[in-house]
């Protein structure tokens, strides 16, 4: 069972890699992002760069999962080959950890750029317990956005999972916070941040990385969103599943 | 031995009726044929058999278990269609992925080499022609060594040459005591290779007999006539067709239908009569389901 999860992953990141430009889009936008604001405006300034980066790979954590999951899950629902493999002897449990685990190794590699451009170009540092600490909570916090691309994904067919992805990252990555540094966003999103996956996410980040306090009321909304997002992604595929295999 | 049952199956969509209290049996060792047009439940029968649907109502099994358990189908050979490969991943590696799932896979080489797909091994089959994807389908089937398979069209849209070879891999399959479903609505296929013929249509049953049994069952004649005017109504027309001046008759007693054409001064031209296809037989057995004009607009 494992390693067919692992032969499953293995095959979805050979699809993607022979399309290379899928994997370039996901890594391109952080790492742009990070050498046209945070290198020239707060790249001399260890702390800020330090926060700056962080947020920037929670943007990149949502982005490519959402997409990942969202796009990915819709498109391959929409093939012949979805079917066939049912008839294979393997639940449905193989494809699916395959497909999480191949998200979460696309996810480490669009990072790499944003992590190596911020220890090169910007005065950003952690010591190696804060690293382990950061490279933890990346997992940790990658689960709602997985969660939300699967919900996606497997409750809309593909134009219409390519154009909410699209409308929700947005505007979830600036109310969250995501833009700005700690404590410098304009007061309402100051106010509703905390309790975004976007903001709960960057505020687990900014605490790894720096001593921004943990907050307590934000974890608890974190929590909440898991929980919420998890039950619609379960509906989505269990009403999907329903439609189609029943 | 039955290695793949139906009994009393019914499915729904919805409003829609797509099984009907189907009943139906593959034994060890058979070549079945299921022939029927688009919708008329035989993909959906097959879904039932191979586990991607669950029935309405009444019970399916394959090979002793229910198809919706993983465990019942690691002897099932399925070929998928050949429109949903991945069309990034080569040849030799949609193989490899399907091997995974089985216990002890054909080796990749023997498997490749019995479908003449050697020289495929390294093309994305995305660039494959049709008839290259098909013959991908039709081997992936065969990966685990499976005890029955279910083709679907296995040779719709192949050349001569290919199409023999692969009859020739088909009943060298059931030759070795391999169990054979296949579908379709191409009719050389199943009278090449099946000697029994299950006919669906409107979700039930409506033959189950050898070819020539199906056949003789009906014994339809086509005949073929060009008439200006319109044609009177004579009894014992079962489907109409017109193309242009040309009239095609579809009756069960052929020297009846002349007789009345010539007692009715019908002025006919270029008069034809030809012994039915099992197509044209297939339409009469159907015909009883549905209004002849609904015949004689799919003919």
């Amino acid at each position: 069972m494992t390693s067919l999860a692992l032969t499953h992953a293995k095959f979805q990141l050979l699809e993607t890699a022979r399309i290379p430009i899928a994997l370039f889009g996901s890594a391109f936008f952080p790492a742009a992002a990070m050498l046209a604001f945070v290198v020239p405006f707060v790249g001399d300034n260890a702390e800020y760069a330090t926060f700056a980066t962080a947020s920037m790979i929670t943007f990149s954590v949502m982005s490519t999962n959402l997409f990942q999951h969202g796009v990915g899950v819709s498109e391959d629902r929409a093939q012949p080959w979805d079917p066939y493999m049912r008839t294979l002897p393997a639940g449905a449990l193989p494809r699916f950890a395959g497909r999480i685990l191949s998200g979460l190794t696309l996810m480490f590699v669009s990072l790499i750029p944003v992590v190596l451009i911020a220890a090169f170009l910007t005065e950003a540092t952690l010591t190696s317990a804060q690293f382990l600490l950061t490279a933890a909570t990346v997992v940790v916090i990658a689960i709602p956005f997985i969660l939300m691309g699967l919900a996606i994904g497997y409750s809309m067919p593909q134009k219409a999972a390519v154009v909410v992805a699209q409308l929700l990252f947005f505007p979830l990555a600036f109310l969250g916070g995501l833009m700005t540094g700690p404590g410098m966003a304009p007061g309402i999103v100051e106010d509703i941040a905390p309790y975004l996956p976007t903001g709960g996410a960057a505020r687990l980040m900014w605490a790894a990385v720096g001593d921004f306090p943990y907050d307590f009321g934000s974890i608890a909304a974190l929590v909440g969103w898991i929980i919420a997002l998890g039950w619609v992604a379960v509906w989505a595929y269990r009403r999907d599943e329903g439609r189609r295999f029943s | 031995m039955i290695l793949a049952r139906a009994l009393d199956v019914t499915r729904r969509y919805g409003d829609n009726l797509a099984l009907d209290s189907v009943t139906f049996e593959v034994e060890s060792g058979e070549l079945v044929g299921l022939l029927g047009p688009n919708g008329a439940g035989k993909s959906t029968l097959v879904n039932l058999l191979t586990g991607i649907r669950r029935p309405t109502s009444g019970t399916v099994e394959l090979l002793g278990g229910d198809p919706r358990l993983p465990q019942s189908r690691r002897h099932l050979g399925v070929t998928p269609q050949e429109t949903g490969l991945p069309g990034s991943l080569r040849v030799g590696e949609v193989v490899d992925f399907v091997s995974a799932h089985y216990d002890k896979p054909l080796p990749k080489a023997e498997l490749l080499d019995r479908f003449g797909l050697t020289e495929l091994v390294r093309r994305q089959t995305g660039g494959l022609s049709g008839g290259e994807k098909r013959r991908v389908a039709v081997a992936l089937a065969f990966v685990g060594r499976p005890r029955i398979v279910f083709l679907d069209e296995p040779t719709t849209g192949l050349d001569v040459q290919a199409r023999r070879f692969l009859w020739d891999g088909i009943r060298a399959f059931q030759a070795e005591g391999g169990t054979v479903v296949l579908t379709s609505h191409y009719l050389e296929e199943i009278e090449a290779l099946a000697r029994r013929v299950v006919v669906i249509g409107g979700g039930r049953v409506l033959a189950d007999d050898t070819v020539d049994a199906v056949r003789g069952l009906v014994a339809v004649h086509r005949v073929s006539l060009s008439l200006a005017d319109s044609l009177p109504d004579l009894p014992g027309i079962a489907g109409a067709e017109r193309d242009g001046d040309r009239l095609h008759l579809l009756t069960a007693d052929a020297d009846r239908l002349v007789r009345d054409l010539v007692a009715y001064e019908v002025p006919f031209k270029d008069l034809e009569v030809r012994p039915t296809s099992l197509e044209e037989a297939f339409l009469t057995i159907t015909e009883d389901r549905a209004p002849a004009t609904a015949i004689a607009r799919a003919a």
